[in-house]
């Protein structure tokens, strides 16, 4: 197995499949910093002859994507935040604590994970439009506040710690609140690393809830507010893929700092979920 | 189960205890009741709320003509009677069709096919697999709009390098021949990489003495594969193979981005069409009709796994 040979006959089957993958994506920076001239004629330049980085001085001077990246930051932090919070605190009381319902609840919430969205759309815009929050933020963090997924994570998560910790700080008179925050929640850190990085990615990228919740041009996230973008600016390749590179790279920065958890956070999700 | 003979000896809460410890346990109990619900009413408010009652809201507004402003009016089947006649739905319905027996088997094979080539301690390999990996986290939106441009007809990458080969110029994503193949294509390459996660973390788990043992048998590399790697594998195939076809027959984000349905209707999938009804043309109603239409075939499919699964799990029980 450790032969010379097949490892050699691996890396070429590999490095070229692996280069595919990753072309597009180097294409992607490569033509952020190309200028129009050089995007604009046939065939088009395949490597840029120097870096113009006129793509993005258009993009953060003349568009509105500051404004929609800090639009995308708050929706993607909130919900990360209150789904931490909520999703714990639910999973702790299904994992720990007896109450009449609790069987039938929990199940009701798992079923809700199969529910597909388009069959929820309709009826989520016309809750949204009756607590008037069509058009502003509100919209886009209320549904995303806390997704049954992570209160079914943490669940499970606190069902495989051992009881004992938390009954004898509860004998001494810890409340539950108390004994989650201080004793169990310490000790929950990768179920917390896996719902807040699965929680950023699916709120960060999401386009098609904004794209019926939000009319209003202030109020777009960065997925919405690229494809109008490039919709309405279709000569100016370049600012269209600086303002892609900028929508693309706070994911692709955590992905590649915390690979690791991402990787583990989707295979527990896929494997256990 | 009720024939079992129940146990002789009483379960250890039963025997009677003095009134007042019963009565602490009971307020014991009545507290942690309140905890409780404390704990898990705000999501049990926004879960059931925004899935629950949706989903019956959306069955109701499927018998009603409806256009969200105007009050609308009851219509029974009237809307599922159109829908069955609607050319533009079962165009709908066909490529969506398409589009998951394309995308779904192809990921998997790939999917395996990469796993296994990644499975293996070397050099660069973690390279690789971030590679491979790394266009799963972009979303559709980004991947729409690169690929609108890397396949542009006049200033596209794709068509630079095909003049390069001398090769004609292709209308690609406005050719209605062409279009939904390349989606599936742009789909494949960045949901190739969830699938390779999620075997690669299944292969750690294949018991290496099994392997073994088969090889000191005599089994060839290719038998390993076929008859111990590979049933091993079963329980996760079953998993993705349901999860990828939901994200199939969900699929609307990149094609909102990149073709809007077109050209000619040749990638309207059955979610654009329920958008396109619901916040375009203001049939909403009809819209929620074609809704449960993709939910209960989403039904049926799951359910028809849950049973081979089960079948599966059955079969396997014996064996052992």
């Amino acid at each position: 197995m450790s032969a010379r040979r097949p490892a050699l006959a691996r890396h070429l089957l590999l490095a070229p499949v692996a280069l595919a993958f990753a072309l597009p994506l180097v294409w992607l920076a490569l033509s952020s910093v190309m200028s129009d001239a050089e995007i604009n004629r046939f065939p088009p330049a395949l490597w840029p002859h120097g870096i113009d980085l006129g793509g993005y001085r258009y993009v953060l001077g003349n568009a509105m994507f500051p404004r929609w990246f800090g639009n995308s930051l708050i929706v993607a932090c909130v919900a990360v935040a209150s789904n931490l919070l909520l999703g714990a605190l639910c999973g702790y009381a299904f994992a720990r604590m007896r109450f009449a319902g609790s069987r039938l609840l929990l199940g009701l919430m798992l079923a809700t994970m199969i529910v597909p969205f388009q069959l929820t759309m309709i009826p989520t815009f016309l809750v949204m439009k009756w607590l008037g929050l069509i058009d502003t933020l509100g919209a886009l963090i209320v549904p995303s506040l806390v997704t049954p997924f992570a209160v079914f994570l943490f669940r499970q998560f606190f069902l495989s710690l051992p009881r004992e910790m938390e009954e004898a700080a509860w004998i001494d008179g810890c409340s539950r609140l108390r004994v989650l925050f201080s004793i169990v929640l310490p000790l929950a850190r990768p179920a917390l690393a896996t719902v807040a990085v699965l929680t950023f990615l699916t709120t960060w990228n999401d386009l098609s809830w904004p794209l019926i919740a939000i009319n209003h041009d202030t109020q777009y996230t960065l997925q919405l507010g690229l494809t109008t973008f490039q919709g309405q600016h279709h000569v100016k390749w370049s600012a269209v893929m600086a303002g892609n590179v900028i929508t693309v790279l706070p994911v692709l920065v955590a992905f590649l700092l915390a690979q690791r958890a991402f990787v583990q956070s989707l295979t527990s999700s896929g494997l256990k979920g | 189960m009720s024939t079992v003979p129940r146990a002789l000896t009483l379960p250890p809460q039963a025997p009677a205890a003095p009134a007042a410890a019963r009565r602490a346990a009971r307020r014991r109990a009545r507290r942690e009741r309140t905890t409780a619900w404390a704990f898990i009413s705000p999501s049990v408010v926004v879960i059931l709320g925004l899935s629950v009652v949706p989903v019956v809201w959306s069955l109701l507004l499927s018998f009603r003509a409806d256009d969200l402003v105007t009050p609308g009016r009851w219509v029974g089947l009237d809307n599922y009677d159109a829908l069955v006649q609607d050319p533009g739905f079962r165009t709908a319905v066909g490529n969506t069709l398409l589009y998951a027996a394309l995308y779904v088997p192809l990921s998997l094979v790939g999917g395996l096919a990469l796993a296994l080539a990644l499975n293996r301690r070397m050099r660069l390999i973690g390279l690789y697999r971030t590679l491979v990996f790394v266009p799963f986290v972009v979303s559709a939106t980004a991947q729409g709009v690169l690929f609108s441009f890397i396949l542009d007809p006049e200033f596209g990458a794709a068509n630079s390098l095909l003049h390069h080969l001398g090769i004609a110029r292709q209308g690609f994503l406005s050719d209605p021949d062409q279009a939904l193949y390349l989606l599936v294509l742009i789909s494949l390459w960045s949901g190739v990489g969830f699938c390779v996660v999620v075997y690669l973390a299944a292969l750690q788990d294949v018991p290496p003495e099994l392997v073994e043992s088969a090889r000191i048998d005599g089994a060839n590399r290719r038998q390993v594969l076929r008859h111990v790697t590979l049933p091993a594998l079963t329980p996760v195939t079953v998993f993705l193979l349901l999860w990828q076809l939901i994200t199939a027959i969900q699929v609307f984000d990149l094609i909102y981005v990149t073709t809007k349905g077109g050209p000619l209707g040749s990638t309207t999938v059955v979610v654009y069409f329920v958008w396109q009804q619901a916040f375009q043309m203001f049939t909403a109603g009809y819209g929620a009709a074609a809704a449960y239409v993709l939910a209960l075939a989403l039904l049926v499919a799951g359910g028809a796994l849950r049973v081979v699964r089960r079948r599966q799990g059955r079969t396997a029980g014996a064996a052992r």
